[in-house]
């Protein structure tokens, strides 16, 4: 039973041994799948999405097309075992349909879309595992799979989740604080410092919120990093392989990098 | 800006830190369950100025640890095992017993899983000034973190990771302590896991931990005596081999275990329900269970099976040919048991005793059942225990040697202070010392083969009849927190302390923030002599349009007590002020009780104001609420408001206002008696103290009641009426609000009739109003007290008023059923009643005032403290009723002493052998007891008391005379209140 389990307890620990303000692990692999254009398996603790990104390519429908920006299409799957009860989700179902527009929102004003008229852009996304979080996973997994598909993104997208303990917020919920507190979910642009997307599902004081908020962007910050940091390694690994590249070692390129990214950043 | 990481979780630590399981679910599904956690390197130790540990700051440990045991002259930490936690907490409280401790996360989630009580006891004990407990979390640490194996139990699993950190200590402690060269070595304090788990023991040996039972712990400390006594008997086993347990007789069947139980509950053919003991007749009690009109009857200690008053016990219900109506007799624990040998030796008087039980026990059944049969039935398992610690006293005739110097042990039985409770059979060493000393007792267990349960010696609380230890063991008995405020509670009141003003009007002061200026109303307060927490005062002036401006204002506790800092959740935690006769348990630290939250006369002070415009009629024309600053006029008592209304010589702008208010008073009472508010009498005493100091009583007189009284009371009640309707529309879902339910109609058949049949007066309860009306007419032209008498008894048919959170129950049952009022709330007393400070802060959200915390959106949350309040709420009524009683026994006695006491009372009740009669004068009941056999006819509730000339009979609702005594009985130093019959005839030889 959730209610035999602290949430956070005297010591400043949550249940799993982080503290407030610690991210779970997060794990970034973007080696290809299939004949997508763009991939990436995202994990955060143990929620993990996968996410394939076909195109900027030709319409299915021609109707569906717009003579001057491309068209974003999002769908998403969860996998039956993906959750602690087995259950198969139809494609209708509401919760999936939601998760696809709320995704689709997100990423429509960041995708450059007018570069590529008359074209439409798919998005894959499929849960792997869910132990919370799973709006943040998938926004995180498909910033990550437009990138390596070399669409033109005017910025990586962070989501991070974010919820109040009595009056303490936390950062990144499991499962199991997810079903007990009220959670946001923040996805930022850390460049511009712009917030793309908040949702709050559940009720929480508006005193409350906005220290939530605070700490989720600039948690979103430290995501932004990380991203960073693994779209880098696979780039220089991939110019290593052709043999084409700057000498030297990928790591040192990726931590100057990491660095001068946030001196502009901040 | 705070420091936002990730923390890393590499892939190939998996199989610690991850932990995947399967579940079932009531219903029968299989849930997947994954777990993740994260092991860390800085958890700190907790011992002070450690090398390795990165923030030492807030560490409480000693870096020596604990030199003063014996056993370990190079200083010791103790590391107690979960076993120590869940039997011998007791010791643990201790004030005596406070060696460093390390408390493993392991040990409190195994506590917590085991008993939620004994967890917030341990919750509690870290954080006792007293005691240095560091908390480790063990199981985040990546050095101490274990995992299940195949094939281990929990309970060897957790037993594994206690040890782990116990030898992870030492070589910590070690490292950190490096020998510097060209020095001598330091000794190294050892840490010491505490366990009284043989087998943990014996592998701990094997690992080369230091390890130690808690009896062995305990003997080689400086204080053993003391300390040897708080510990519960499970631990003495291994010392002291008892005495071949086998061999001895089961007296009790054995329990279903709770899987059974719970599955014979869902189908229905076993009931759950609290054990409520029979405080008449120790050989009965009953449970309420639904399914049944009226609670199941237990009779005999078979069929009672070892529960105890308060138990949560699942039970069995006879066929029907075995109903049977409660026994008509009063049965005596002490007197049925005198002989009774604490000693183990059950067999040579249990022959005696049970023939003695049992005839009490036919006598009861044989007899032919003409009234109502009530349902019977056995416990067959406890679902919980609800066992605390019960104020009790020495049995004096258990003692085997009454040597006031002998340290021998011996086996005693305490008799509870409770008459609802069985005497509690318990070993000690300083059983003499005892003797005469209310002492604190707990119940560690009841064995089938034990008559009595058995129990250990707390800790002892004063002389009997000492009013300290009559005042502690009240309030232990009655669960009143009484500890004094501590330290953060403190640090909550405002800095100037007693010198804090009203800052001078501005418009920049914080606390003139929307507020009104009343200063120049003439207020003023009207309360019990000697009261000095005033939390209301009153206004009424006339108005320019022929209306009446009335005003109620209550202290503004609120804006002294903060949302959710220490001072708030203690106050939480204690619900309300606690009045005994003699002392006030304050729920506020008295600095803003009696200072600055009191409206004292002639000081500016912050409160919350309701205004509303009335007519002349008494119409609320309109109403509105502020806070306000205020300075009253003067502060009355009762008696003197009542005077100067009185007086036509006066004719000051107070004395108007008590006029005006006493007027529109009388009209709102009239009003509301007219809607059907019921007026209800409970007997109510007042002691009268001989002087403050030596506070012994020298007389009980009834309370009087004014129309002063009434004035202050109607207009509480509209201001709780008001307040209630505005929080209710602000916040349906949250608002607290208080309400009566209207009593079930079967409450009252038995009051309905033994009216009807003694005095031939019909009660109709349909409704309050009905019932109002019916209640006026029980009247007796020639025994005035008889109306007053009916009154007390209506009342006690009657369920009790409780808060409630206006989003939890139906909108159809806010209804207050004694005041008529579709809704209300209490508004008018926040120094005293934690409801009320709620109430307060809902309401200033209401207004605009101040946003609503956070914690007041939640119903879960409200519901919660709400629950506290009103157990707090009854236990405090039922401690002041108690103190009364005590004190109302020592005014007998002292006026024993000048004459014996002889006093009108009224029969309330028959038994087969006594009456139950009620003192109106004094405001106690009291029994009658006969040793002679007399006729009782319990349908027309007649005893006849057959004599030589000629027999006499008399009735439920008779009139006699008593002769009122203290007697001390010799065994318990129990004094009790013990009647005898004067007249119509002399029960002193029956």
């Amino acid at each position: 039973m959730s209610s035999r389990i602290e949430i956070l307890n005297d010591g400043g620990y949550r249940s799993d041994g982080r503290r407030q303000y610690e991210l779970r692990s997060i794990d970034i692999d973007m080696s290809p799948q299939g004949t997508a254009d763009g991939c990436a398996v995202v994990s955060h603790g143990l929620t993990q999405v996968q996410v394939c990104v076909f195109g900027p390519r030709e319409a299915r429908k021609r109707a569906e097309t717009l003579h001057d920006r491309a068209v974003l299409n999002v769908e998403v799957g969860v996998l039956p075992f993906s959750a602690g009860e087995r259950r198969r989700r139809g494609r209708a179902d509401r919760r999936i349909l939601e998760l696809a527009a709320s995704i689709k929102s997100t990423f429509e004003p960041v995708i450059q879309t007018s570069l590529y008229p008359r074209s439409q852009i798919d998005i894959f996304v499929s849960v792997l595992a869910q132990d919370g979080g799973l709006l943040q996973a998938c926004i995180n997994a498909t910033s990550v799979a437009l990138a390596s598909a070399g669409i033109a993104l005017g910025d990586l997208v962070c989501a991070v989740s974010g919820g109040v303990h009595g009056t303490f917020p936390l950062l990144d919920l499991s499962a199991l604080e997810e079903g007990d507190l009220p959670n946001v979910t923040v996805a930022i642009t850390p460049r511009s410092g712009k917030v793309t997307l908040v949702t709050l599902e559940t009720r929480l004081h508006v005193d409350r919120f906005g220290e939530v908020f605070a700490r989720a962007c600039e948690a979103g910050r430290v995501i932004h990093t990380e991203m960073r940091r693994a779209v880098r390694a696979r780039t220089s690994k991939l110019v290593d392989a052709m043999g084409a590249g700057t000498k030297g070692t990928g790591e040192e390129d990726v931590e100057r990098d990491v660095l001068m990214s946030e001196i502009n950043d901040f | 800006m705070v420091e936002i990481t990730i923390r890393k979780r590499p892939r190939t630590e998996a199989v610690v830190t991850q932990r995947k399981f399967f579940k079932k679910t009531a219903r029968g599904k299989v849930i997947k369950v994954l777990r993740e956690r994260y092991l860390r390197d800085d958890v700190c130790c907790g011992i002070h100025s450690c090398s390795i540990c990165a923030d030492s700051a807030s560490s409480v440990l000693p870096s020596a640890g604990s030199l003063n045991h014996p056993m370990f002259p190079d200083g010791h930490i103790v590391l107690p095992d979960t076993n120590v936690f869940l039997a011998q907490m007791d010791l643990m409280e201790s004030n005596l017993f406070n060696p460093p401790m390390i408390l493993l996360q392991t040990v409190m989630e195994e506590v917590r899983h085991r008993s939620l009580p004994l967890y917030n006891r341990l919750k509690a004990l870290v954080k006792a000034d007293e005691k240095t407990v560091w908390v480790f979390y063990n199981e985040y640490r990546s050095e101490t973190a274990v995992i299940r194996e195949e094939g281990e139990s929990p309970n060897d699993r957790n037993d594994r990771g206690i040890r782990k950190s116990a030898s992870w200590y030492n070589t910590h402690i070690s490292l950190s302590r490096l020998p510097v060269r060209g020095q001598a070595a330091r000794p190294l304090p050892m840490v010491v896991l505490l366990t009284d788990d043989v087998a943990n023991r014996q592998k701990a040996d094997k690992e080369g931990i230091q390890c130690v039972s808690v009896r062995k712990y305990v003997e080689s400390m400086k204080d053993s005596g003391k300390l040897l006594d708080l510990l519960s008997t499970p631990g003495s086993d291994d010392v002291e081999p008892t005495k071949a347990v086998a061999a001895r007789q089961v007296l009790y069947p054995d329990y279903l275990p709770l899987s059974t139980l719970l599955a014979g509950i869902k189908s229905g053919h076993l009931h759950q329900g609290h054990f409520n003991a029979n405080q008449y007749n120790y050989l009965e009690g009953n449970v309420s269970v639904s399914g049944f009109d009226k609670p199941v009857l237990l009779i005999g200690r078979e069929n009672m099976n070892r529960a105890v008053q308060g138990d949560i016990v699942a039970i069995e219900v006879f066929d029907e040919s075995e109903w049977k109506a409660p026994a008509d007799e009063v049965v005596d624990q002490e007197t049925t048991l005198k002989n009774d040998d604490a000693e183990e030796s059950e067999e040579e008087s249990d022959d005696k005793k049970t023939i003695a039980e049992r005839r009490v026990l036919q006598a009861g059944f044989s007899k032919p059942q003409a009234s109502a049969k009530q349902p019977t039935g056995r416990v067959i398992g406890i679902i919980k225990r609800n066992w605390r610690s019960y104020v009790c006293h020495i049995d004096s005739s258990s003692l085997t040697s009454s040597n006031a110097t002998s340290l021998s042990q011996q086996t005693v039985f305490a008799t509870p202070v409770s008459r609802l409770l069985p005497r509690i059979r318990l070993r000690t060493r300083q059983a003499p010392t005892l003797l005469g000393q209310k002492i604190l007792v707990t119940i560690d267990r009841w064995d089938r083969t034990s008559r009595y349960p058995e129990g250990h010696f707390v800790r002892a609380l004063g002389n009997v009849e000492s009013k300290e230890a009559e005042q502690e063991s009240l309030l232990l008995e009655f669960d009143v927190p009484y500890r004094p405020f501590g330290k953060a509670i403190l640090d909550c009141l405002p800095s100037e302390g007693d010198r804090w003003v009203v800052p001078p009007k501005s418009a920049s002061s914080p606390e003139w923030r929307d507020r009104e200026d009343l200063r120049d109303l003439v207020i003023c307060s009207i309360d019990p002599p000697g009261c000095q927490d005033i939390d209301d005062a009153l206004h009424a002036r006339p108005l320019p349009n022929g209306n009446i401006e009335a005003g109620v204002h209550i202290a503004d506790v609120s804006h002294f007590v903060l949302p959710d800092n220490p001072m708030d959740n203690e106050a939480a935690a204690r619900g309300t002020t606690v009045y005994l006769v003699d002392k006030r348990i304050d729920m506020l630290p008295a600095l803003l009780g009696t200072n600055l939250c009191s409206l004292r006369p002639r000081v500016e002070r912050l409160a919350f104001s309701v205004i509303w415009e009335l007519t002349p009629d008494a119409e609320i024309v309109n109403v509105r609420f502020t806070k306000s600053v205020i300075a009253s006029k003067s502060a009355f008592t009762y008696e003197e408001a009542q005077i100067r209304k009185d007086d036509p010589n006066l004719n000051d702008d107070t004395t108007q206002s008590i006029r005006l208010l006493n007027s529109l008073a009388r009209k709102l009472k009239a009003g509301r008696m007219a809607a059907g508010a019921l007026n209800l009498a409970s007997p109510e005493v007042k002691i009268q103290l001989d002087s403050a100091e030596s506070s012994d009583p020298i007389d009980v007189a009834q309370k009087e009641l004014r129309e002063t009284n009434s004035l202050v009371e109607e207009f509480m009640l509209l201001a709780n009426v008001s307040v209630a309707g505005k929080i209710q529309g602000a916040f349906p879902q949250t608002a607290v609000l208080r309400r009566h339910l209207p009593p079930p109609r079967s409450n009252f058949e038995k009051l309905q009739d033994i009216l009807q049949k003694r005095k031939g007066i019909p009660l109709d309860v349909s409704s309050s109003a009905v019932l109002a009306a019916s209640l006026d007419k029980c009247v007796d032209p020639s025994e005035p007290a008889f109306n007053t008498l009916v009154r007390i008894m209506a009342t006690r048919c009657m369920l009790s008023a409780e808060y409630f959170c206006s989003g939890s129950v139906a909108r159809d049952t806010f209804g207050h059923y004694g005041l008529a009022s579709p809704i209300y709330t209490h508004f008018t007393s926040p120094i005293r009643r934690y409801a009320d400070v709620l109430v307060h802060r809902q309401l200033a959200a209401a207004i605009s005032y101040s946003p609503l915390h956070a914690t007041l959106h939640s119903k879960a949350h409200v519901e919660r403290v709400l629950d506290v309040v009103n157990r707090r709420h009854r236990m405090a009524q039922m401690a002041g009723r108690a103190s009364v009683e005590f004190y109302v026994g020592l005014a007998l006695k002292a006026r024993g002493e000048r004459q014996g006491s002889t006093e009108e009372a009224f029969v309330i009740r028959t038994f087969r052998n006594g009456l139950a009669v009620y003192v109106s004068k004094l405001g106690i009941e009291g029994l009658v007891t006969f040793k002679r056999e007399i006729q009782f006819d319990p349908d027309a509730y007649t005893i006849t008391i057959p004599s030589s000339d000629e027999s006499t009979t008399i009735a439920v609702f008779d009139k006699v005379s008593v002769k009122i005594e203290v007697e001390k009985d010799k065994n318990t130093q129990r004094g009790r209140v013990k009647m005898t019959l004067i007249s119509p005839v002399d029960s002193r030889n029956l």
